[in-house]
This record gives C-alpha cells, structure tokens and sequence, in this order.
C-alpha cells in the first residue's frame, strides 16, 4: 500500500519531496535525500507510525540541516519559562511548530505517545501551528521532548518572546459572551414587542404592562453587561477631551433605556427595547468582525524572538547553557555554525565568517579578525567560534535601536482612521440637533420637547456609522489575506490608502532571499578548473569562497605563490601556472565599464578566460512596482554597499533616491525626515535591520518567503510571492477607503430620514425599530458587495 | 389567555439554558479551534489492529 507511489517517484525523497541527489539513503527500496529524512523514517517504522505517509505524499520537512543543540533546555529557569504547568508528576507545555502544514502532521504529532509513552496526552491546534502536550516529567524531560520533535521533523520554535502566552493572555476578552448575551436578548425581546407593533385588543390590554416588565428586565443586562464598554469607552475618551464614536453610541444606548424604562412605567408608550438590544448586538458583531487578526502570525517581535534563548559560555574549561538574561561581560561564549551572536563580543579563537544581512543588509559574510570587535545580530557561518562578551545584551548596538522610542511609543499616534476624524464633527453636529429641537418644542411642549430630544438621540446614533468600517475593512482583508497579504488589523488598510511615499529596503525586499547566482561565462577545462579552486581556497574574501565552493569536488594543488590584494583580487603561481582572479582593473589592467553585476575574471598564463558573474535576483514583479513612481515617491534604503546602483536605476529614478551603507538607526531615523516633512510613508524591508525603520512608519510591511518564519515586528506581512500585487493593493486599499465613505454617505441618509421623524418629537418606536436595521442590513450588504467587486477590478480575486 | 404568562415564562427559561450551553462550551474552550477537529475526525484510528479468527 505504501509503495505504490514509488515507481511513479523513484528519485524524490520518500519523506520530504526533494530530489535525491545521492543513492546513500536507501531504506526498504524507499529513497531519501539526506541522513535526516531516513532516520525520520526510522523513527517512524520502528513506531508503526507509517501512515504518516498515507494521509499525503511526503509530509515531512527535509532535515538536511546541522544538528540542534537542546541542552539549554535542562536549566530549570528556561524551562519554567517555557511551560504551561507543573506538578509533581505531570508538566503541560505548549510549543509553536512551525512545519505544521497537513493532516499528516496533524495525525502524527498526536499519536506522540506511541513513541514514547510518558506522553499522555497530545493536541494540535492546526490554524495556530501549535502543540499542547501534557507529559510525565519524571519519564521524558523537556529537553527529550524537544528532541524527540525534532527527530520526527517537528522542532518547536522556541525564543524569549513567547508568542503564544502572549496570544493565549490576549485573547480573555469575553466578546463573544457578550454578543451571545446581546443576541439572546434581541431574539426575546423582537418576540415580545411584535404584539405591540401588530396591536393588542381592548381586553388584553393588561398584557402590555407584562410585556413591558418583561422587556425592561430583558434590557439590563444588554445595557448593564453588553454595552457597559462603551460607557467605559465613552467616559475614559471624554476625560481625555477626545470625542470618538463611543460617545454618542453610548449616549443613544442610555437614552434608549432611560426612555423605554420611564414609558414603559408611566405606560406612556411601547418603548424602544427591541432597538436597543439591536443596536447593542450589531455594534458588538461589528467589533468582532473588526478584531479579526491573523493570529497563527505573529506581527510584534523585537530582537528577543530573533536571538537564541541560550548561549553557550565556558568557564573553567566547561561549556555550559547559560539564559541570555544571565549572559554577562567577560563570560566567553562558544557560537557555532549559523548561531546568531548575542552581544558585541571580541573574537578570540577561529575564523569568523560572520553574516550580517539580519542587521545591516549586507548580503555578503564578512571576515573578522581575531581581537575584533563583532556586533550582536551577526551570524557566524563556518567553524565554531570563541568570543568574550563585551557589552550586556541589552546594551548592545542592536537592542539600543529598540529602546528607541519609535518602539516604545503608542501605536494610536499613527494616522487617524476616517472613522476617528468624523466621529468628533458628527458628535458635535448631532448635539447641536438635539438641542436646538428640545428648545424649539420646550416653550409650547416641554414633553415633546423632551420626546424630541430624546428621539434625535435613538434615531441618529451612528450605528450605521460604527459598522461600515468594520464590515468593509474586514472583507477587505479577507481579499488581502487570500493574496497572501497579512494585515495586523483593519485600521491598516486606511493606513495604505493614505500614503504617498514607499521606502524599499534592497537584501531580501526586492532581491528574493539571500542567494546569488554565479554564472560562469568561461569555458574552463578541468585542469584550470582546478587551479581556480586551487587559488580560490586559500582566500577567505566571500567571492572567493562562492567561487571555490561552486566549484565543488577538486583537487587542491600546491601553491607556490599567493597574494591576494584587499578590494581587487588573487594572483598565485600552482604548478607553474600564472593565475590571476579578480577585479578588471588587476586581471586585464583596466577599470570595468558599466556592467551589471559584479565580476570576477579569470586569467591564466597571461591569457583571458572570461569571468565569474554574481549576481542579484530581482524579485518577479519589480516592474509593476517601478510604475508606482508616477503616484508615489519610491525610494530605496539599503544597508548593502552600492555596487547595483545602476542595476537598480531603472526601477528607481533619480540618483538620489537610492541610499546606500545604511544603519539601522540610519534607516530609521531616514523615514522619520520623510514623516517631519508631511510624508505618510510606507516601509517595505525583511530583516532584523530594518525594524526600526518598520515600527516608525507609518506603514510597515515585513517581506517574506515563509510567513511562518521570523520576520519583524510590522504592521503587514506580505508573502514574497505577491510581491509584483503590490500596485494592486494600493490601489484596492484605495477603494476600499471609498467604500467606506460612500457607506457612511448612506448611513447619513438613513439618519436624515429619522431625524425628520425625531425632531418633530414624534418617533414612533415602530419606526425606529425599522429603521435601525434596515440601515445596518443595507450597509453591511452594501460593504459587502462593493469590496468584492472594488477586488474584482483589481484583479485581486 | 393568563396561561401566556407561564408561556412567556417558560420560553425564557429555556432560552436562557440554552444561553448556559453556549457559556459552557464558550468557557471549557469547545469554540477555542473550530479547524483541527474537522480534520481529526478524517484520520483513522488505527492501523494495526490484527483481525481475530
């Protein structure tokens, strides 16, 4: 049964897919690509857990990587970080695994204790890519867990920041009880004013009262548990002189009930209950529907997420995991093969090699001397290394950019949505309607007068007003997400219609992840094949290593000359041959012309090969996005050195809109010129090094190939392959914005229409009880239709 | 037509357990993911149980 698909497959892995490059891993005629992948496999026979491959072809994650090393997690500090519960038998933890993707998975990770039977009990929250699992610690510790996941392919994601507490804390906010309550009221009390609207006898007159009481009871708590937020609201913003939409929504929830109690007990009238518990249920739904976040991502990280929850440190000759918190000066730290150095550190023992596209941009390792000081955030690549801590984690270069105050300030001073400007001037206009037809009727009237009031209160409370955003923004967001466009919230969508400057970084935003191409545009035979490698391995400049590496397999001949000249290049003398590799300016004695890409030439023996070409890929679309620039001031922030400025050119008009060598802190404080001259800006960037500038925008969107991957702190996170609909966003945000103020357009015609009724004093509760949801059944609609098709047009769904 | 009064009564009461269900199952998580279990509920039990003759 489970060979079947083998024939068709012969040379894909069995578990995760990619191709098989070697023959070395064969288990029971099922070919694998790396070690990993057939221990997995392994593991899994062993445990009679092979219809893991039932449910889908090859469900696992490739596991071609360096070894993991847990054994931070025997510190019981990190530990009761990273758990739910303890007690003396049993330990609940919940872990983020990102390789979550199919119902393999899903069947797999719960059948845990099958593999190890101090498992008890095993659950996956599929859309949240989370496991929580309960475990006798006694049998199995954390750290045995961790490396079980890790050895069927599921390591959890584990960093200082812990996502899912944070979300699982978030969360507590009975919203959903209170529609429940709000919408149970509602249904009763339509039931019980229908007779009222239909007409009751003479003789049954006594049931009016009845209902009545029943309906008053009924309101309290949609009045007194439902809507109690917006009183909050309302009184927390007047006490901080702001006026917003909760004010005057609360002010139409507590005339609505201080009317319909006083009519309904001085049998005065019918009241408005069933317009009360109406509006309470559509106003809290619309609040629902507005809160709905992408909550399997997570868009607040700082650098906490992106360091190692441990490092390594050697004292008295041991290496032991000590917590990052407890990482201080002197402490000399041990950091491997693409471990991320923590803190600014002094190179002591090895060679670095050390990465640094997370902090600046730079797409190319950097070499380090030994004595040199190397910053936080830097990633080493190549052998362990030894270095001595020489600032605090939170002193370094990198956490002081978040200690700026771009990180700290509020998010709410950001751009105010339609919704916010409007609401202040509707306030106001709407007090002065209701006053000017109280004084109008008092004189003759006080009653009518005061009915008048009252009524202009109910009839034009924007709840109409208060739902359009929502619905509208939150359909929009929807189109958004199945364009692989994640929006943190629906006040973002505003954010992007309104911007007019676009600030791109350069590594990893426009150029898609780090890799480069070498093209070789030489023939080489092997032998000089060979020389090149020979020549190439003893320099440690990244071009050479690419080169070298590219290369791959040959035989290393003895040099008998070398020199390698900084910034131009190699000549060496192998077996007798005269090689040179480099610069144009060394190889062939003239400066290069204007080519795109950066080259390597290749001389031997006083004859020119040709050349190495590295180059850059661009990310499929930019195109489309250079159009932008007729509506919007793009702009380039690099941290990478400028040797594809004329590569560029063409995608970004203008020397002096490209900015190269930036820092962090640069970028950053870049964007908050623009923002000082009256830009709104939009910040598009992937790494580490560009949070700042992120979190200071106005707009910041975080770039990724793997949305379940790091990415930082920002307001969007947009999938790298909708990079080239960027233009289309824009544009959709743009009428989604429309739509919005054509609804409000609406509900203002629908208030009009009450408030001819209302000011006259003469609101029949029948009216109202019309009125209001006929207005919010035609916005919702409306909202609804109009961002489909407004999606339509762009070409969006 | 007083027995109304009882009707409306009861009609309350059993809207209001109905209300209790929700709160219930709101509270012991049961809405918490409503997408796992749709997929659960596709996985077979087991695979190895050898029949008996």
């Amino acid at each position: 049964m489970i060979t079947q698909t083998l024939n068709i497959e012969k040379t894909t892995c069995y578990h995760c897919g990619d191709d098989c490059l070697s023959a070395d891993f064969i288990v029971e005629d099922k070919h694998f690509c790396c070690h990993g992948c057939k221990s997995v496999y392994q593991i899994l026979a062993e445990n009679r857990l092979c219809s893991y491959y039932n449910y889908n072809n090859h469900p696992g994650a490739t596991q071609a990587r360096t070894d993991k090393r847990f054994d931070y997690l025997n510190d019981p500090t990190i530990v009761s970080e990273l758990i739910d519960y303890a007690d003396q038998r049993v330990t609940i933890a919940t872990f983020y695994i990102p390789h979550i993707h199919c119902s393999s998975c899903l069947w797999l990770l719960e059948q845990l204790n099958k593999i190890n039977p101090a498992v008890h009990y095993c659950r996956v929250d599929f859309l949240k890519k989370q496991l929580n699992i309960r475990f006798e610690h006694d049998k199995l510790s954390l750290r045995q867990l961790v490396e079980l996941l890790h050895d069927i392919g599921y390591e959890p994601m584990i960093n200082l920041q812990d996502v899912i507490k944070k979300q699982n804390s978030a969360t507590k906010d009975n919203l959903v009880s209170k529609i429940a309550v709000a919408g149970f009221c509602f249904g009763n009390v339509m039931l019980l004013s229908f007779p009222e609207y239909l007409g009751i006898s003479a003789f049954e007159q006594s049931f009016r009262f009845f209902f009545g009481l029943v309906n008053i009871l009924i309101c309290i708590p949609v009045v007194f548990y439902s809507g109690r937020g917006y009183f909050i609201s309302a009184w927390q913003n007047l006490r901080n002189k702001v006026l917003n939409i909760d004010f005057p929504l609360a002010l139409g929830i507590g005339v609505l009930f201080a009317r319909t109690v006083i009519e309904i007990l001085t049998k005065t009238g019918a009241g408005f209950a069933d317009t009360l518990c109406g509006l309470v249920f559509f106003l809290l739904v619309g609040k629902f529907v507005q809160k709905k976040t992408y909550y399997h991502i997570s868009f607040e990280r700082d650098y906490r997420s992106f360091f190692p929850v441990a490092v390594h440190v050697i004292e008295n000759e041991i290496e032991k995991p000590v917590p990052l918190s407890q990482l201080h000066t002197h402490h000399r730290i041990i950091i491997r093969h693409n471990e991320i150095i923590p803190a600014d550190a002094i190179l002591l023992k090895g060679e670095a090699l050390i990465d640094f596209s997370f902090v600046t941009g730079e797409a190319l390792p950097v070499n380090k001397t030994l004595g040199e000081i190397i910053y936080a955030g830097g990633r080493q690549t190549g052998e362990a290394i030894e270095l001595e801590v020489v600032k605090a984690v939170s002193q370094s270069y990198l956490t002081q950019l978040w200690n700026n105050e771009a990180f700290t300030r509020q998010q709410d001073n950001k751009m105010q949505t339609f919704n916010e400007k409007v609401s202040k001037y509707f306030t106001v206009v709407l007090l002065v309607i209701a006053f000017s037809s109280f004084f109008f009727w008092l004189p003759g009237d006080f009653k009518r007068g005061l009915a008048a009031f009252t009524a202009v209160l109910i009839v034009a409370c924007p709840c109409a007003l208060a739902l359009s955003t929502p619905f509208t923004m939150s359909a929009a967001l929807s189109i958004f997400d199945r364009n692989l466009f994640y929006l943190k919230n629906t006040a973002v969508v505003e954010h992007l219609a309104r911007i007019d400057t676009i600030v791109f970084d350069k590594t990893g935003t426009i150029t898609a992840g780090n890799n480069q191409d070498i093209r070789t545009a030489a023939v080489l035979n092997d032998e000089q094949k060979q020389l090149i490698y020979s020549a190439c391995i003893n320099s440690i400049h990244p071009l050479s290593r690419m080169i070298y590496r590219s290369l791959g397999g040959a035989q290393r001949l003895h040099v008998a000359q070398y020199s390698e000249i900084a910034g131009k290049g190699i000549s060496a003398t192998i077996n007798g041959n005269q090689i040179k590799l480099g610069s144009a300016g060394l190889v062939l004695g003239e400066p290069e012309k204007a080519i795109h890409s950066t080259n390597v030439h290749i001389m031997i023996n006083e004859m020119y090969l040709g050349y190495f070409a590295f180059s850059h890929h661009y990310r499929e679309g930019l195109e489309n996005i250079a159009c932008l620039d007729q509506s919007y001031n793009l702009q380039l922030l690099s941290g990478d050195n400028d040797h594809e400025r004329f590569e560029l050119l063409p995608f970004f008009k203008g020397q002096q809109k490209m900015h190269f060598s930036q820092s962090p802190q640069q970028k950053l404080d870049f964007i908050q010129s623009l923002q000082s001259g009256k830009h709104k800006v939009m910040m598009i960037g992937d790494g580490l090094n560009d949070s700042g500038a992120l979190k200071q925008s106005d707009v910041g969107i975080a770039i990724t190939d793997d949305v379940n991957n790091f990415s930082p702190g920002s307001d969007a996170i947009l999938d790298g392959r909708s990079f080239e609909k960027l233009p289309a966003f824009l544009r959709f945000a743009k009428d989604t914005v429309k739509v919005i103020h054509i609804s409000f357009l609406i509900s203002l015609t629908y208030n009009l229409i009450g408030l001819s009724y209302a000011v006259t004093g003469k609101l029949s509760p029948l009216t109202a009880a019309i009125l209001m949801p006929l207005s919010t059944v035609t916005i919702i609609s409306f909202t609804s239709i109009a961002t489909h098709l407004a999606a339509k047009k762009r070409k969006l769904l | 037509m007083s027995i109304i009064y009882f009707l409306i009564g009861c009609s309350l009461l059993l809207a209001t357990c109905f209300l209790g269900a929700f709160f219930w199952a709101q509270r012991t998580g049961q809405n918490d993911d409503l997408h796992t279990p749709a997929m659960r509920i596709l996985l077979d039990d087991d695979e190895v149980v050898p029949p008996e003759k």
